[in-house]
């Protein structure tokens, strides 16, 4: 039995900022780094985490029958082929929605911890009953979040819900970030962001294309050894999880031309 | 405030978009962080003139009451040039 399983919650309040994709690519770097993982697909509504994993084709039952206990908890866990320390616990059918309880949340969160070092539960979108049952399970957070006004804001309500329900510790993940944007301050730098959310920086994902390529075929980035801009972010993330000291990217250090240089020269805070 | 901005205060272009969305964010979290509606910031703000005024004549044009946030604390901060004190028999204490 695992002792110090860390429970970690990973939402962000709006959708579409790659909560998923995040927890897909945190599983599989930290199962490749030899912790044992389970990833639970706790949007039972819109269920994607299966998918990329690309272990869709593979789940026979899921966290609503081991609910039920018409079968164990090992039957409805689906292993990674590729990566046997990861498996995944998938989202039953979305009319689950109408009797789950934080309790039965907190039920099956209490099973994997038995078994595995790591539990990412990846969080529906919202603030509502789904997030609340999610919240009641866990016991640290990171929140996602991407340089833009509406994906900060709703990060901020979330962090206050987190806050009130004694979640801890809760650290940020900045996703989707443009070097080049930022230095043309067009978009939200990364010291913009963690200072209005005032939340430590667990790491930040550069915008990649590679990433749609990798949900396209269901392998996660970290699967396939990538060594693309946000699979770098993402094994680096993994990494500090595991309480090694990896530095973090600093988006206007990237280019080193005059033409950079003159543009950071630009962004010098004056007062 | 940033070297950027200053040259395109100078060439009278727009700020950039990044300070928009500072600025913008900053003022609807301190909204929401503090769950006041602008309608009821604007009442409060009313009546927090009206009981200064009893009691110090202000620049009311001047004044500002806003919500300013830091650190995930939101702060009520009311800036109120005085103009003069009034006479103690004028402080608005009734009867």
């Amino acid at each position: 039995m695992a002792t110090n399983t860390r429970i970690i919650l990973i939402c962000s309040g709006k959708g579409g900022v790659g909560k998923t994709t995040l927890t897909a690519n945190l599983g599989i770097a930290l199962a490749r780094q030899g912790a044992k993982t389970a990833v639970l697909d706790a949007d039972f509504g819109l269920r994607n985490l299966d998918l990329l994993l690309g272990l869709e084709n593979r789940i026979v039952y899921t966290a609503q029958e081991v609910l039920e206990e018409s079968c164990r908890l090992d039957q409805a866990l689906v292993k990674h082929k590729q990566e046997p320390n990861l498996a995944l616990l998938p989202a039953g059918n979305p009319r689950m929605l109408d009797w789950l309880k934080p309790e039965d949340m907190q039920r099956i969160v209490s099973m994997l911890s038995d078994q595995f070092d790591y539990v990412l539960i990846d969080c529906p979108a919202g603030v509502e009953d789904g997030f609340k049952n999610a919240v009641s399970a866990t016991k640290e957070a990171i929140i996602v979040t991407n340089p833009e006004v509406s994906a900060v804001r709703d990060a901020d309500r979330v962090i206050g819900l987190l806050n009130t329900h004694g979640v801890n510790p809760v650290q940020l993940v900045l996703n989707r970030v443009r070097p080049k944007m930022i230095a043309s301050q067009e978009m939200l730098s990364v010291d913009d962001v963690t200072d209005i959310l005032a939340l430590p920086l667990l790491g930040l994902v550069l915008e990649d294309e590679q990433v749609i390529v990798s949900t396209n075929r269901g392998e996660p980035l970290t699967l396939t050894g990538s060594n693309s801009p946000a699979a770098r972010c993402y094994s680096n993330i993994a990494r500090r999880m595991q309480g090694e000291d990896i530095p973090l990217l600093d988006p206007s250090k990237e280019g080193s031309g005059m033409r950079d240089k003159f543009i950071r020269l630009m962004q010098t805070k004056i007062f | 405030m940033t070297l950027r901005d200053i040259l395109n205060k100078l060439l009278g272009q727009q700020k950039t978009s990044a300070s928009t969305a500072r600025e913008r964010l900053q003022l609807v979290l301190a909204h929401d962080r503090s769950d006041l509606s602008p309608e009821l910031l604007d009442q409060m703000k009313r009546e927090i003139l009206e009981v200064v005024s009893k009691y110090v004549e202000i620049n009311i044009d001047e004044g500002a009451v806003s919500l300013e946030t830091e650190d995930r604390m939101t702060a009520l901060v009311a800036n109120l040039p005085i103009k003069r004190s009034l006479p103690t028999t004028n402080s608005g204490v009734d009867s």
